[in-house]
């Protein structure tokens, strides 16, 4: 492996791992806090995505990089206060439902009002361009734009939760919502700004994710399950654990996609032929890079037989 | 969910009689009738497919009924089962058509079942392990992980094109070779019959009782000595054998899988949905699931280019003001008839159909043409809908649609209500005059 392959994978890597916890911080904050795993919440980076295209086709790029994640959390806390509060008393089941069925009917408007093909959301020009090259390789601006925004994001949700007075009270509102009630705070307001605090850094993420990769109605769904993967690699509720597990996962899909080494390759090098007549050969011929979208699935897996409560989740449920 | 099952029970009690429960056996052989008479009524060819559809799709979305609704358990990986038991039961037709292995057609169900029961054991395991949103994500996971496999071995689940087969081989069985159409048919509406009546019966074992207990109340059963995780785990497993045989059927129906439509997480999603739509709290709601499931998809698919976007909102109504599903909603109805009562409603239903409908036509105007300004704007901006001509750049045509969508839910909003004031009168006559019976 050589160093420019290396270091080039390594940000890549990076990059798309802190988008992905953009994604799952949102999602680990609204699930830690209200019990709500929300299956809307990519068609909340969705949104974002659209919003800013639309938005950035008339104020250009930087007011939209405010704006739309402004729209998405009136949206998620509209949806919260009018239906998911509704559904609440019925269980847990409807709220993963109606959040279920948010997700079929975002999909379905995106389509409606933008149409079924990839929308031509560019990089504003400040974003285009490398930023420096290594080896002989550049490394685009926008990517670094990503993990820029990533990170002063972790750092502002950080300083939120444990340096300021709201971030007091949710932080007790997670723990006793019934003695945070009683002594005076409107509880069900304060789930409704989680709710849509949560979507709108799904929206932010959308943003600066659309131009970076691609704005289509399949950008959901493509990153729906692996969000999801995060959240329970990680530990169900914890925000470290999704940091963590999002950058582990990012890294491993950017370095696994680039590897063309199959299991041939390890019985070559160990001195023993393989054939197409041989045992298992359709397994074996299976390189790295055509397994990737298996990996974090796979890694799913492992980590819920081997440790189910998740890198550093605390919870056992 | 707690609630409305004592209400059932303490329904259904009243007709029960010993030492024959004849309500039952009314009941199963209305069922069977129905589903012998139903091909000889539907004569159309498209009728014997959506029929052929129907039957299958009862079993499973019963399957996944033994999941959702009697343990609690939200599964997003069921088509994992379906779909796998399709590919098992389509390799072992072609092998047995190539002699190779010897099993006549009428058995390939089973085939399915069995490899969906073992595909269950397999990654049941990891599955059931925890319970509730837990258990959601992981069923998530490995749906995406099975189907993303679906594309790395084509040699076993063909790739994109899939793999296909001829239902018609070997010796004709008892004459019957499984060509036509109705034949098959026939061979899906015993195998429906059976497996819902096992199914059902499943609900009585004691099984099937303390999975009902997990699903209320875990901590409980934990106490009692039972292992909740192992009685998820069994659950998982008998729902995917019916899973499976569902699977086999439906690849005799089409003589076709392929991996990328039949194993992904979007068929699951849809059977999670019709299958809440039908009614999880009773055992009949996904059979209603099933039928409205092959109506959206076959009808309303033609009817309408939005029909995803009706579901969807449907979907998000029914969790939102129904969470029993259309097998509540009749429950709740029967409860009323019982009491005879149902006929002070009727005026209010009227009014409540008729002006959904007129706020609901409004609505369905205004997606119509918006759809129709997205993918036709090429034929130019007039269509049709529902024998009106529609201009969807035209100011009449929206200010129409407007007018018609807000009189029909102001309307609406009223009736309701009026009809939540008589409503909540009727329960409490109801009450009162169960009260009154306990006392007497």
């Amino acid at each position: 492996m050589n160093p420019e392959f290396f270091v080039i994978s390594l940000l890549n890597g990076v990059s798309y791992g802190l988008l992905l916890f953009m994604l799952s911080s949102g999602l680990t904050l609204i699930f830690s806090m209200m019990g709500v795993l929300n299956f809307a919440h990519t068609s909340f980076y969705m949104l974002g995505a659209y919003f800013a295209f639309t938005i950035s086709g008339v104020v250009g790029f930087w007011p939209a990089l405010v704006l739309a994640p402004l729209v998405v959390f009136v949206l998620g806390a509209a949806f919260e206060r009018y239906c998911l509060r509704r559904v609440h008393k019925f269980g847990h089941v409807p709220e993963l439902l109606v959040t279920f069925g948010l997700s079929y009917l975002i999909l379905e408007v995106v389509q409606l009002v933008w149409g079924r093909s990839t929308v031509p959301y560019g990089l504003p020009e400040q974003l285009q361009g490398p930023l420096f090259s290594l080896y002989g390789t550049q490394f685009p601006k926008s990517r670094s734009f990503v993990m820029l925004v990533a990170m002063l994001m972790l750092v502002s949700v950080w300083l939120l939760l444990t340096r300021t007075r709201i971030g007091l009270v949710i932080q007790a509102a997670l723990k006793y919502p019934d003695m945070v009630e009683a002594l005076g705070h409107n509880v069900p307001r304060v789930f409704m700004l989680v709710f849509g605090g949560g979507a709108a850094l799904a929206g932010l993420a959308g943003v600066i994710g659309g131009n970076t990769y691609v704005t289509e109605p399949a950008m959901a769904g493509s990153v729906g399950s692996i969000i999801f993967v995060v959240v329970v690699v990680g530990g169900m509720g914890s925000l470290a654990g999704a940091f963590l597990a999002s950058l582990l996962i990012g890294l491993v899909q950017t370095f696994a996609v680039a590897l063309d080494y199959s299991l041939i390759h390890v019985f070559k090098a160990v001195g023993v032929a393989v054939t197409d007549q041989t045992f298992g050969y359709p397994l074996l011929k299976l390189t790295i890079s055509q397994v990737a979208p298996i990996l974090p699935y796979l890694f799913l897996v492992l980590i819920l037989i081997f440790r189910p409560k998740g890198l550093l989740g605390t919870r056992e449920d | 969910m707690n609630s409305t099952n004592t209400t059932v029970s303490s329904a259904t009690s009243h007709y029960r009689f010993k030492p024959w429960n004849v309500g039952r056996f009314v009941i199963w052989t209305l069922f069977a009738a129905a589903l012998i008479v139903a091909p000889m009524l539907f004569r159309s060819s498209l009728a014997l497919t959506m029929l052929s559809q129907i039957g299958y799709l009862i079993i499973i979305c019963l399957s996944y009924n033994m999941l959702l609704g009697q343990g609690g358990m939200l599964s997003f990986g069921h088509a994992v089962y379906t779909g796998l038991g399709s590919f098992i039961a389509i390799h072992a037709m072609n092998m047995a058509a190539k002699g190779s292995f010897s099993i006549p057609l009428v058995f390939i169900p089973v085939v399915g079942g069995l490899a969906g029961a073992f595909f269950a054991i397999l990654l049941g395991f990891v599955t059931t392990k925890k319970s509730g949103t837990t258990f959601a994500m992981i069923t998530l996971g490995i749906g995406e992980l099975v189907a993303s496999m679906a594309l790395m071995f084509p040699e076993f689940f063909g790739g994109e094109g899939g793999i296909t087969t001829d239902r018609v081989y070997g010796q004709s069985f008892f004459g019957i070779s499984f060509g036509p159409a109705i034949q098959v048919y026939y061979l899906i509406a015993a195998y429906c019959f059976v497996c819902t009546a096992a199914m059902f019966a499943f609900t009585g074992t004691p099984l099937g009782r303390i999975l009902n207990a997990v699903r209320d109340n875990p901590e409980r059963v934990e106490f009692i000595g039972y292992n909740t995780q192992r009685v998820r785990y069994f659950a998982f497993i008998i729902a995917g054998f019916f899973a499976g045989i569902g699977g086999g059927l439906a690849t005799i129906n089409f003589e076709i899988v392929t991996g990328a439509d039949s194993l992904n997480v979007v068929r699951s999603g849809g059977y999670l949905l019709f299958t809440f739509l039908g009614g999880a709290t009773f055992f009949f709601g996904p059979i209603i699931g099933a039928v409205l499931l092959v109506l959206a998809s076959v009808l309303l698919s033609e009817l309408s280019k939005a029909w995803l976007l009706y579901l969807g909102l449907v979907f998000l109504f029914m969790v939102m003001y129904a969470p029993g599903g259309v097998a509540s909603l009749i429950m709740m109805n029967l409860r009323l008839a019982k009491f005879g009562k149902l006929r002070q409603l009727w005026t209010s239903y009227l009014g409540l159909g008729s002006t959904a409908l007129v706020g609901v036509m409004g609505a369905a105007c205004m997606i119509e043409m918006t759809y129709h300004l997205q993918l036709n704007a090429a034929l130019g901006s007039e269509l049709t809908f529902l024998g009106a001509t529609l201009d969807a750049k035209g100011f009449t045509s929206w200010f129409g649609a407007v007018f018609v969508m807000v009189t029909g839910f102001a309307l609406f909003e009223l009736c309701r209500r009026q009809f939540v004031r008589q409503w909540s009168k009727i329960q409490e006559e109801i009450e009162h005059e169960i009260k009154r019976g306990e006392a007497l």
